[in-house]
């Protein structure tokens, strides 16, 4: 059973984590990762090529991080899958035992590590979560009768930040009605309009676990606003960053400030250390 | 219309070398490639100055009305016949389509000069935008008349991805989102939205197209 659908429909308040698959088949590192985060999370979301850049399938990390005990969110991108081999590693999630799925679009080929790729975008986020829904009910997108069909819990992306604000809602409203059940934000630094985005959501039957992300260093700072689509640290925040004495450290008590203001507003928290794993108790812990 | 760039000169070069020709014929195209500035008069003489730069001799050279159509190509070679046949390879400043149907219609070697990019819109002379893909199964009735296909950069039927940033595209971020301007333009035109667009049927766009209107017209 699902523990994320079982809490989120409970009103539990859920946390979440983040884990990249290795750029290898060495699976090490992120089982160290997997086991600094797990104590502290209700479940992992595992990235599918993230960046557009190559790493490991989502699908493998997923069954390892389920074999450790610990409850994964399988992520599928729109951007490297026609919809044959979407529908494909859907069942093999599913008879894996793997039971959250995020479906986003992914980021274009040429932001990664092979611009020279063909983007296959053959479904877009919206259309792969009715093709769930349609597995959900036994049958694959043509219609066709499934032997044995899925029980995902289907979660989406959503950007309570991004403007215009209307469109942004008449896309989030599309993709509820298109089966997703919860979202997980892009990184959250303006709490009133995470206000704004669950007031419209939860009417509508689905769930936002909000993002926090840990900006350790200018470095951070630098990567997320020139790297990272559709982000950017604003200027206060930046700032606040990079005039403390120890960066790290403000860092971690920012992100258990945006915590606990969190758990008073959204269905839940993610949180992305981006490389201070180590902190997340104490960023969970202070921000209780 | 159909977009072209010149090929990469030391391509065309190694092409030549390849078959150890000596002596070229030139064709060109009076209808896109001369829109484009690829294949027209003025290219077709820039052409030949660089060939006789590399001691290669032109026999000959036109600009044929519409290279891609295959009996206009064929009258128009026979026209060159003498200076084509005194060549050991034809090199076509034309599309892909023009280069085969030049292929098809002349028993020369041929090589392409250009590279064809895209089905084009002119915006005014010599700039062009990519509007269509020819996928086969139009949604412009759904999208106020912007190609979500063509001019989003993922080709994504419904958005916006999240990548969207105050209204501005991810991928190219000089440019306002494919799916904004559909929203806001729908919008202005007091028509509903689109709502989900199902996911495309790329069986029309299956390799290779062929059409035969005789078919159609048995048809009604």
């Amino acid at each position: 059973m699902s523990r994320l659908r079982d809490m989120l429909e409970a009103g539990e308040f859920v946390v979440t984590g983040e884990v990249a698959p290795p750029k290898g088949a060495d699976l090490t590192h992120m089982h160290a990762a997997v086991d600094l985060l797990a104590p502290h999370c209700h479940a992992l979301n595992v990235t599918d090529n993230q960046g557009a850049s190559l790493h490991l399938a989502s699908l493998a990390a997923s069954k390892a991080i389920l074999d450790r005990g610990i409850e994964p969110i399988f992520q599928q991108t729109c951007r490297d899958r026609n919809r044959l081999a979407l529908q494909s590693d859907l069942l093999a999630a599913w008879s894996l035992g793997l039971e959250n799925v995020l479906m986003v679009t992914g980021d274009d080929p040429r932001a990664g590590d092979h611009p020279n790729a063909k983007g296959v975008f053959d479904l877009d986020s919206t259309q792969l979560a009715q093709v769930a829904v349609g597995m959900n009910e036994g049958h694959d997108m043509m219609g066709h009768e499934l032997k044995g069909s899925t029980g995902f819990y289907i979660g989406g992306a959503m950007f309570p930040e991004a403007e215009p604000w209307d469109v942004q809602l008449a896309r989030t409203e599309q993709k509820i009605e298109a089966g997703i059940r919860f979202f997980q934000t892009q990184a959250i630094f303006d709490m009133a309009k995470l206000e704004r985005a669950v007031e419209a959501v939860r009417p509508l039957g689905a769930k936002i676990i909000a993002s926090v992300l840990v900006i350790k260093s200018p470095g951070v700072i630098r990567f997320v606003n020139e790297h990272l689509a559709g982000l950017m640290i604003p200027d206060a925040i930046a700032d606040r960053i990079r005039g403390a004495e120890d960066p790290a450290e403000e860092a971690i008590r920012l992100a258990a400030e945006q915590v606990r203001e969190i758990r008073q507003i959204a269905d839940g928290v993610h949180v992305m250390p981006l490389g201070l794993d180590r902190a997340i108790g104490r960023i969970l812990g202070e921000g209780a | 219309m159909i977009i072209t760039r010149p090929r990469d000169w030391s391509r065309i070069k190694a092409n030549l070398e390849s078959i150890g020709a000596r002596r070229v014929f030139l064709m060109g195209c009076g209808q896109c490639a001369t829109v484009a500035h690829t294949g027209g008069e003025p290219e077709l003489r820039e052409m030949a100055e660089r060939m006789a730069e590399v001691g290669v001799e032109v026999t000959g050279w036109t600009v044929g009305e519409v290279t891609c159509h295959l009996n206009g190509t064929r009258l128009e070679s026979r026209k060159h016949q003498e200076a084509i046949d005194a060549a050991d390879a034809v090199l076509v400043l034309a599309c892909g389509a023009g280069v085969q149907t030049t292929a098809d219609a002349i028993g020369k070697p041929v090589f392409p000069a250009l590279e064809s990019l895209f089905l084009g819109t002119v915006i005014r002379n010599g700039i062009f935008e990519e509007r269509c893909q020819t996928c086969g199964d139009c949604v412009l009735d759904q999208t106020a008349g912007i190609c979500p296909v063509t001019t989003c950069p993922k080709g994504l039927l419904n958005g916006p991805c999240g990548g969207m940033w105050d209204g501005m595209c991810e991928v190219l971020t000089d440019r306002e989102c494919t799916h904004v301007r559909i929203r806001k333009r729908l919008a202005e035109q007091g028509r509903a939205s689109k709502g989900t667009l199902a996911p495309k049927d790329f069986s029309t766009a299956l390799k290779p197209g062929a059409v035969d209107i005789h078919d159609r017209k048995a048809e009604r």
